[in-house]
């Protein structure tokens, strides 16, 4: 019986992980969709992800002739080491195996280590742009990086643990108001936009401009290469869409593997996932891209925010 | 006490009272005026908003008129009051460049442990699910002060002071369910018998040295030939600010 339910937690975390990947380029889509629909044009079909990705799966990979080998296996490493960062963060169940062996300090880690990879292969063929693209984005991620642990302390001072698991489970167990939860969610949005290159610090739909960060590393990769690294960067998305819909709302997820949880919790999480990337889209139409050298300062407020989150948690909310 | 045990309202007051810190530290990094004196405003109408939710969860109807009175002068009346003068200024589009933003926002943060390291021999006495804000509020309070030494705009280091009252009042409400009427009025009415003192101060010292950064009133010898070639100029506008 304690076998059966083992087997059962492994499927449903890999079935969860295959979701993750299935899921990705459909929130992209909708996204794109619903900016140009508030921009007064029709827009691609939501499917139009998949299609792209399905398109250069299927085409040549042409290498440039300075590439070290290391070029040609970036797009796998960060692939993979997304996707297993991504395994770890509940999406539609919570009590998974895949919790149990990660906490979110490892998920910092492996987002660190794809990010790490990216810029490497950005710097590997020597154009300019790549250097300057890898440059970039490690200005926006080591300040990203501090505010994010400092957000994620927060929830784990509260629960007493630094697992996803037992976080996601205590805010379901015991429901507060709690100002140091309000302020680590204002944080970690503000990481999630810089860290997945949207609006106001990057802009994802272009790379024609000089202000760009991710799409400059990717500018030399073709084929199955720039599938695998597109992919990626949608599955981030996903993950960061998921960390926050699941940790501060994470009402209906489902607790246990029977088939009607299941459902409820995927249900609840398509919503939330519906409702959180409707807000990015209008806020992206909203807002007009930083200046680069502004992006400090935005993340200095994630940062103000993610510190004021834990102080307000031990003056407001321990007691004596 | 943990926040899980209290009821839903108490719950409330202490996620309000912990935006108010917040908007101290908007305040702090605010370079633009009109912006810091919405800022402002904002901190005072929820100053208002966690007095009204106090007087809800306590046997303390009198806190309600202090709320009332809060949000008319603080949210409203002052900060009005200072919209209107920076307008006569021609202030509107002024943006201070601060000098070393982030260190001064770190010595805040510092402000808010002190503050939380001070106040943790009242915490352990056990007075109301209140008494954590003691802290938030005394922190407010040296923010305003901190806000006050690091700005050279006199309108802003005026905010700064506006503040500190903000965070004394939620001292009080905090601490002590509110102070006696008397007094409560007492304090309202030297509020703003203060913004109309700042207001004349504030032309006082433009048509003296021509600006309003008060760095400029240490230098004494230059600003006197400065001041008169300034006056002259600045006559004519002061006196059609006067009138309208």
């Amino acid at each position: 019986m304690d076998h059966l339910l083992t087997v059962v937690a492994w499927g449903a975390a890999l079935l969860q992980a295959l979701l993750y990947a299935a899921l990705a380029p459909l929130l992209v889509g909708w996204i794109r969709k619903l900016k140009a629909r508030l921009q007064n044009r029709r827009g691609a079909p939501v499917l139009q992800p998949y299609r792209d990705l399905r398109k250069l799966l299927v085409k040549e990979v042409r290498v440039a002739h300075t590439a070290s080998p290391l070029f040609r296996a970036a797009p796998y490493i960060v692939f993979v080491t997304t996707w297993l960062a991504a395994a770890t963060v509940p999406l539609v169940a919570v009590s998974l195996p895949t919790a149990a062996i990660a906490d979110i300090i490892v998920l910092v880690g492996l987002l660190a280590l794809a990010r790490f990879f990216l810029a490497l292969a950005g710097m590997d063929i020597g154009t300019a742009f790549g250097g300057m693209g890898a440059s970039r984005e490690m200005l926006v991620s080591a300040l990203a990086e501090p505010a994010m642990l400092m957000a994620v302390f927060t929830l784990a001072m509260s629960a007493h643990s630094t697992n996803l698991a037992s976080v996601i489970d205590y805010q379901l167990g015991t429901f507060a108001l709690r100002p140091s939860y309000l302020f680590a969610l204002g944080g970690l949005i503000l990481v999630a936009i810089a860290e997945t290159g949207r609006i106001p610090v990057d802009n994802p739909a272009t790379h024609l401009e000089l202000t760009m960060i991710h799409e400059a590393m990717l500018l030399e990769y073709s084929g199955r290469h720039l599938a695998l690294m597109e992919w990626a960067a949608q599955i981030k998305l996903l993950l960061y869409g998921a960390l926050i819909a699941n940790i501060f709302f994470p009402w209906g997820i489902a607790r246990s593997f029977a088939p009607a949880a299941l459902g409820i919790g995927l249900a609840a999480v398509v919503l939330k996932l519906l409702v959180l990337g409707a807000a990015l889209a209008l806020v992206e139409t909203v807002l007009a891209k930083m200046r680069l050298f502004r992006a400090p300062e935005f993340l200095n407020l994630a940062l103000l925010l993610a510190l004021l989150g834990l102080l307000s948690q031990v003056i407001l909310e321990v007691g004596a | 006490m943990s926040i899980t045990l209290l009821p839903l309202l108490q719950q409330i007051v202490l996620v309000l009272a912990a935006i108010v810190l917040f908007t101290s530290f908007v305040l702090l990094s605010q370079a633009r005026l009109i912006a810091a004196i919405h800022a402002f405003a904002w901190q005072g109408a929820l100053v208002a908003a966690v007095t009204t939710v106090v007087a809800a969860t306590g046997q303390t109807p009198h806190l309600y008129f202090s709320a009332l009175l809060t949000l008319l002068l603080k949210a409203l009346l002052i900060p009005w009051m200072l919209h209107r003068l920076t307008r006569r200024l021609e202030l509107e589009r002024h943006v201070e460049s601060l000098r070393r933003p982030t260190l001064v926002i770190m010595a805040a943060v510092a402000l808010v442990i002190f503050s939380y390291w001070l106040v943790l021999p009242i915490v352990q006495q056990e007075l109301a699910y209140t008494r954590n804000i003691v802290a938030i509020s005394l922190a407010v309070v040296l923010i305003g002060l901190l806000m006050m030494v690091s700005r050279q705009q006199a309108v802003a280091q005026v905010l700064g002071f506006m503040s500190m009252e903000n965070g004394l009042f939620l001292a009080a409400v905090s601490a002590t369910a509110g102070m006696p009427l008397v007094v409560e009025l007492g304090v309202a009415f030297d509020v703003l018998v203060a913004m109309v003192l700042f207001g004349v101060f504030f032309f006082q010292i433009r048509e003296s040295i021509d600006s309003l950064d008060v760095d400029r009133l240490n230098r004494l010898t230059e600003t006197s030939d400065e001041g008169e070639a300034a006056t002259g100029r600045e006559i004519p506008r002061a006196v059609a600010g006067e009138g309208g």
